[in-house]
């Protein structure tokens, strides 16, 4: 039903386009003047209206209405059972949205009988609200503007501002993503750091990562939420990856903007960029089956004791994720040095060798920072291949052979674990902050270095 | 100036003819062949990594492709299942099934009698297939009282046993006549006439060396404990604490010792020359097939051993000639499926009642605890519904937020800022935008969970930057020239962009498009916080129904224990990498046909 | 004082089927400033990266026919381009100094030569060309400063420095005013005649005037032909070739 108003919207929009069209049309030729906008412009402002009206109502009533109805419901659930905890809640009324859609459910009881047939009354009223409503609204609205046609009408105007407010709203919602974003995650944070009483150097500097270990409902114990053994393998694990990536992903860009004909080009551009589009889940379980079996198995075999889960093994595996990230960097970098400064060089009787080591290199070397701070950024916050092959376990320790657990892994540990949400909750999220404004600064930082590099050569 | 060319001093001697390759050149030239092979071998590095990957990928698919079923008559006994022809399909669903399936199986294989083994016998059958059966006569109860043929599933260690999984039932050549009787206690006399089972001796005694080898391990890493504690004892405080650590390393030392005694006495067996040897489970299995049914050793020498029936055998027999003999590699402990599994397996097959089929179930079945039941249609459907979420969100609303911050947006500090915010937002680890969703779509609009809904609108708002970013590059790609032909024509401005510069720069924003889909599809970690990752094995039919996808589903299979998933884990990786590679040629071909130079 | 230094014969060169230029055959003499004339695109610079082998790093470019330089070939196998760079230098169309100081643009070629055993030395190298490419009064006393922050005129000037550092015997020069100012130009044009006096110089000008200055001889180029070649004076006044006039007087070009 929801689904038939939606695609009802556009349809009754398309239509008050050509009645309008009509009416402007007629209009035009009646009074034998020229109107002041064509009349598809006149179209155009009436379908924009009513697609506005009508998805508007529908999306409004929709939201709402749903989640009153989840609400309500939720309410009588839980005064029904209060013993039993939100997950609880959510299936038995999951369970009485099945039955009162007539499909299998979990279990049935009295309890979910009678939610679901609230839940069909609720529903079956809340559909026919909103089918109304919207109807009303399309209607309403094609009217009004069907009846502002006449001659003088600036229907283009009005239309194209429509346009470029809608366009402008649109460009927006990125700004809205950050500041969703920002909002969500520092909400969570500050009331962790109320629960640890603002003992910020616990937090920062603590050698302790334990905080669901012996706390009540949204206490925290400050001496268990030191965050210095999540940080120790992080940057362990991004460390080995970008031992692997920086050479490998640099070399090879160098290969292919300055040796490689176009022959060799056209062959490793599309595996790097198949290497690019890997999702990192295949990377973990490439890890997980390979990788770190290996390790251990020669590990054994030289005597040496390595972890299945060992630092080494993810962060291998995570350079490899992030060279065609590097390379393709540095070659959009290297390539953009003017082809001048190289002939400069060559002409001056240098080798190729000599021409990137000593005039390529150093003038493209912002960009290539820039590329490495980035990479750098994705390693950090690359989380299925260390939720994968790295460990659970806090580990503070600079040993990379053995398991060492990072800020992402811990955070999908605390909010898709067992414990209560709403404990889990705040070290999630102030992990994700932490994360969040790292992540943000080194971005910053390698755009400055790109935009300087761009300056010189753009 | 004439005076100082003409006073230079030769700093050098001027390179005299231009063949002559100095010294110093012939080491810039290897300086820059060092270069060369450096890059080179970033790219072999490269490619060697992905072709490890994929091949990793693929090797391991290669198990889940066929499955194993039965194909042997049951006998819908109308008795047993206490329904008739005549029954509502809801009682017949809910007959013994599963009793009627066993009771063939027992009946097939009567020596069968312990709970354990009556248990690996009913293992054989993957616990699915009662309610395949079930189903079927449900929905043509003209069969109850009949003898059909159904394909009945196997389990996940039967299949994975017919894959070789567990290695190879080897046979082994024998020259000897075989003798078997049957002795008092009900154990089995075995002989051959040559010395047949020689070389399985020598397999025993050897797998008697392995194992004491781990014994020793455990043994050192005792060792290590008692050191430990030895330094706590030291470090220890209290006298408390002294005498617990003293404890715990007398404890330790004592488990080394019983190890290494252990393992001294398999050494010392395993040294003596010749002699009896017992074959427990944590030792090679020695199978002997004779007089119809199969036989197991438990002690063996030369010429002669002990052993017990795995199935039926006709005894005795005297000097036969029919007979095999068989050793599995792997020992018993080490498998799941037992010796006794093998026999049985392997009659049915000789029998002609196991056959290998395509997997089909893969590809049409939904989530399923059991990795034989298991499939990826419900994953694929999520993800569909998923990116239809994602898809009808990010490109309008990328497009045209480009268009506007391209064509129309002022140069002002605001637009610069959503620039700035754009490029952020880009680099933001995806994990975040779990969270984000995790606060705002499910805990303040109170959104349902494990929904493509709520997916889809997260992995739309982590593409969008993507897709403004092409965008904008394709926009900016149009030359001036056209908006300005456009203008010149009287168009207003809006009508210039929709109408000339869009449909040019669309084919740019369509390849940029399906790259931030294909990513948006492979995407795993912010979907696991917003509870995707929830075990789901019914197929969802809209975006507000519990759903996993592709990605997750194969995060969640590599995380089973069986290791028949580790198959499924590979070929849901071989289905998802092949919609990316779609897409991305996809991609690849628009780019290459519309890619035009101004 | 007419020995001749390079000496081409039958040059063909390709751009993948782009046959650009046909059965060139020149004489250039050392101690002389050869100018290249002729209309855009006529193959005159293409011709000029022939005789120190810039085309090489062109993947598509392919070049025949016989260039040798005091009679060595210098596309035999046995030759290396470093080598012949060394001896070969170029001053390009827009001056292209590297992002580093101007003392280590200067520098540069003489180390990576290695022509001088220590600082000293090396300090000597790159005063002595820059003084003679009339740029060490301007540039003295900030030799540390970036190359790049120079005016157009004493980029290009610390260009040809760059290039006469290395000692080489022979300065192409492509277009080397083009990017210039009129004042720019004429320091540029100076230099270009004390320069004949030690190297054998060819320049590939746009210009007729700028060739008529500086030059003594001067090649005419037209649709990758090599038309005419001989003393500049007779060019102008007197060309053989009724194509060369027509290029002269301003009818094609």
């Amino acid at each position: 039903m929801i689904f038939a108003l939606f695609v009802f919207v556009p349809v009754a929009a398309i239509a008050a386009f050509y009645v309008s069209q009509q009416r402007a049309n007629a209009l035009s030729s009646a009074t034998g003047q020229r109107l002041h906008s064509r009349p598809q412009h006149h179209g155009m402002h009436s379908m924009l209206w009513v697609m506005l009206a009508g998805w508007g109502v529908l999306l409004a009533l929709t939201v709402l209405g749903e989640t009153l109805i989840h609400r309500i419901l939720i309410g009588r659930v839980s005064d029904a059972l209060p013993g039993d905890g939100p997950l609880q809640w959510n299936l038995v009324l999951s369970d009485a949205r099945s039955i009162a859609q007539g499909t299998v459910a979990s279990s049935t009881d009295m309890l979910r009988e009678q939610i679901a047939s609230s839940f069909s009354w609720m529903n079956a009223t809340r559909l026919w609200v909103t089918a109304l409503a919207t109807i009303g609204a399309v209607a309403a609205v094609g009217w009004w503007t069907y009846q502002q046609i006449t001659i003088e009408l600036r229907a283009r105007i009005y239309a194209e501002n429509m346009i470029r407010r809608g366009l402008a709203l649109m460009a927006t919602v990125a700004v809205l993503t950050t500041i969703g974003i920002v909002l969500s995650l520092i909400f969570e944070t500050l009331r962790f750091f109320n629960a640890i009483d603002w003992q910020l150097h616990k937090f920062l500097f603590g050698t302790t990562w334990s905080p669901l270990s012996g706390v009540f409902e949204g206490e925290m114990d400050a001496d268990k939420v030191g965050i210095v053994p999540l940080f120790a393998g992080t940057l362990m694990i991004t460390l080995i990856a970008m031992l692997v990536a920086v050479p490998v992903g640099l070399f090879a860009a160098i290969y292919l903007s300055d040796f490689a004909n176009h022959r060799v080009r056209a062959v490793v551009k599309p595996v790097m960029e198949l290497l690019a589009g890997i999702p990192t889940v295949v990377y973990g379980f490439f890890a997980v089956i390979t990788v770190a079996p290996l390790f251990r198995d020669a590990g054994a075999a030289i005597g040496v004791p390595i972890a299945s889960e060992s630092a080494l093994a993810a962060g291998m595996v995570m350079g490899i994720m992030i060279i065609p990230f590097i390379s393709s960097l540095s070659d959009d970098v290297i390539n953009s040095v003017p082809q001048s400064l190289r002939d400069g060089s060559l002409s001056l009787g240098a080798t190729k060798a000599e021409t990137i080591r000593q005039v390529v290199l150093p003038a493209a070397l912002p960009g290539i920072v820039s590329a490495i701070v980035l990479g750098v950024s994705k390693a950090i916050g690359e989380t299925m291949i260390v939720v994968m092959a790295a460990g659970q376990g806090p580990n503070l320790t600079g040993n990379p052979l053995e398991a060492m657990t990072t800020v992402t892994v811990q955070i999908v540990a605390l909010i898709t674990g067992d414990t209560d949400a709403k404990t889990a909750a705040g070290p999630a999220f102030t992990l994700g902050f932490t994360l969040f404004v790292m992540t943000l600064l080194m971005n910053m930082l390698a755009q400055r270095l790109v935009a300087r590099f761009r300056e010189a050569y753009d | 100036m004439a005076d100082i060319a003409s006073t230079i001093p030769d700093a050098a001697p001027r390179p005299g003819s231009l063949a002559a390759g100095s010294d110093r050149l012939r080491k810039r030239r290897r300086a820059e062949l060092r270069l060369k092979i450096y890059g080179l071998s970033a790219i072999g590095i490269a490619a060697a990594a992905l072709i490890a990957l994929l091949s990793t990928v693929v090797f391991q698919a290669g198990g889940a492709l066929f499955s194993t079923y039965f194909d042997k008559e049951i006998q819908l006994d109308t008795e047993f299942l206490g329904v008739t022809a005549s029954s509502d399909p809801d009682v017949i669903r809910r007959a013994d099934f599963d009793g009627l399936i066993e009771r063939g199986l027992e009946e097939r294989f009567p020596l069968a009698t312990g709970r354990q083994e009556r248990r690996e016998l009913h293992d054989l059958v993957s616990g699915g297939a009662n309610f395949e059966l079930a189903d079927h006569v449900a929905a043509n109860p003209d069969l109850l009282g009949q003898s059909i043929n159904f394909p009945l599933i196997g389990s996940d260690t039967l299949d994975l046993y017919k894959q070789g999984a567990y290695g190879r039932l080897d046979r082994q050549p024998v020259n000897g006549l075989l003798s078997v009787s049957e002795r008092e206690d009900g154990n089995l006399d075995i002989s051959t006439s040559a010395n047949d089972f020689t070389d399985a001796l020598r397999q025993v005694k050897a797998q008697l060396y392995v194992d004491a080898d781990r014994l020793r391990r455990q043994a050192s890493r005792q060792e290590n404990a008692i050191r430990v504690y030895g330094e706590r004892v030291e470090a220890a405080e209290t006298d408390e604490e002294r005498s617990e650590h003293l404890a715990d390393q007398d404890l330790a030392r004592e488990r080394r010792d019983a190890l290494i005694a252990q393992a001294e006495g398999l050494e010392a067996r395993a040294d003596g020359a010749g002699g009896a040897e017992e074959v427990d489970d944590d030792n090679v299995s020695l199978l002997i097939k004779a007089g119809g049914g199969w036989m197991r050793l438990t002690e063996v020498n030369r010429a002669d051993a002990s052993g017990e029936m795995l199935t039926r055998v006709e005894l005795p027999i005297e000097d036969s000639e029919a007979w095999s003999f068989h050793i599995m590699a792997m020992p018993e402990s080490n498998r799941p499926f037992s010796d006794h599994q093998i026999a049985w397996a392997e009659t049915l097959d000789e029998a002609g009642l196991i056959e290998r089929v395509f997997n089909t179930r893969f590809f049409t079945a939904a989530d399923s605890r059991a990795p034989e039941l298991a499939g990826i249609w419900g994953a694929v459907v999520g993800s569909f519904w998923t990116m239809l979420v994602t898809f009808s969100l990010t490109f309008p609303v990328g497009v045209l937020g480009a268009i506007y911050l391209q064509e129309f947006a002022p140069r002002n500090r605001f637009t610069d800022f959503i620039e700035v915010n754009i490029n952020n937002l880009a680099a933001v680890p995806s994990i975040v935008f779990g969270l984000l969703g995790l606060a705002v779509f499910l805990g303040f609009f109170g959104m349902p969970r494990s929904a493509p809904l709520v997916g889809g609108i997260v992995l739309a708002l982590m593409t969008l930057p993507t897709i403004i970013i092409a965008s904008r590059a394709a926009l900016r790609a149009v030359p001036p020239s056209i908006r300005e032909a456009a203008l010149g024509v009287g168009a207003s401005k809006v009508q210039a962009v929709f109408h000339h510069v869009l449909p040019l720069a669309m084919p740019g924003i369509l390849t940029g498009t399906i790259i931030g889909m294909a990513a948006a599809l492979g995407e795993t970690a912010p979907l696991l916080l917003i509870g995707m990752v929830a075990f789901i094995v019914e197929v969802p039919t809209g975006i507000t129904d519990n759903a996993t996808v592709l990605p997750v589903q194969v995060f969640r299979w590599s995380d089973f224990p069986e290791r028949a998933f580790e198959a499924k884990t590979a070929a849901a990786i071989c289905v998802l990498l092949t919609f990316l590679v779609v897409m991305n040629l996809v991609a690849i071909i628009l780019r290459r046909k519309f890619e035009r130079r101004w | 004082m007419t020995d001749v230094k390079i000496k081409a014969k039958d040059v063909q060169v390709y751009y993948g089927d782009n046959h650009a230029i046909k059965d060139v055959s020149v004489e250039i003499e050392n101690n002389t400033v050869t100018a290249f004339i002729g209309p855009s695109g006529c193959g005159k610079s293409t011709f000029l990266r022939c005789i120190n082998r810039m085309n090489d790093t062109i993947d598509v470019c392919r070049v025949e026919g016989d260039i040798r330089l005091d009679g060595e070939d210098i596309n035999d196998k046995q030759v290396d381009p470093v080598q012949l760079r060394a001896k070969v230098g170029m001053v390009f169309q827009k001056p292209n100094p590297f992002p580093k100081s101007i003392y280590d643009n200067v520098a540069y070629g003489p180390k990576i030569h290695g022509m001088s055993r220590n600082k000293a030395e090396l300090d000597e190298i790159v005063e002595k060309a820059l003084r003679r490419g009339a740029i060490w009064d301007e540039v003295k006393d900030r030799l540390d400063a970036p190359g790049t922050g120079l005016s157009g005129g004493q980029q290009q000037r610390l260009c040809i420095a760059r290039a006469i550092a290395t000692e080489p015997e022979v300065l192409l020069m492509d277009e080397p005013c083009s990017a210039l100012d009129p004042i720019a130009t004429a320091q540029v044009e100076e230099l270009i005649d004390e320069l004949r006096q030690n190297y054998c110089v060819v320049i590939v000008t746009h210009s007729m005037q700028q060739a008529a200055r500086v030059s003594q001889k001067t090649a005419f180029f037209h649709l990758g032909n090599l038309v005419e070649y001989g003393d500049t004076p007779k060019i102008f006044t007197n060309p053989e070739d009724s194509r060369t006039e027509s290029y002269i007087t301003g009818r094609i070009g």
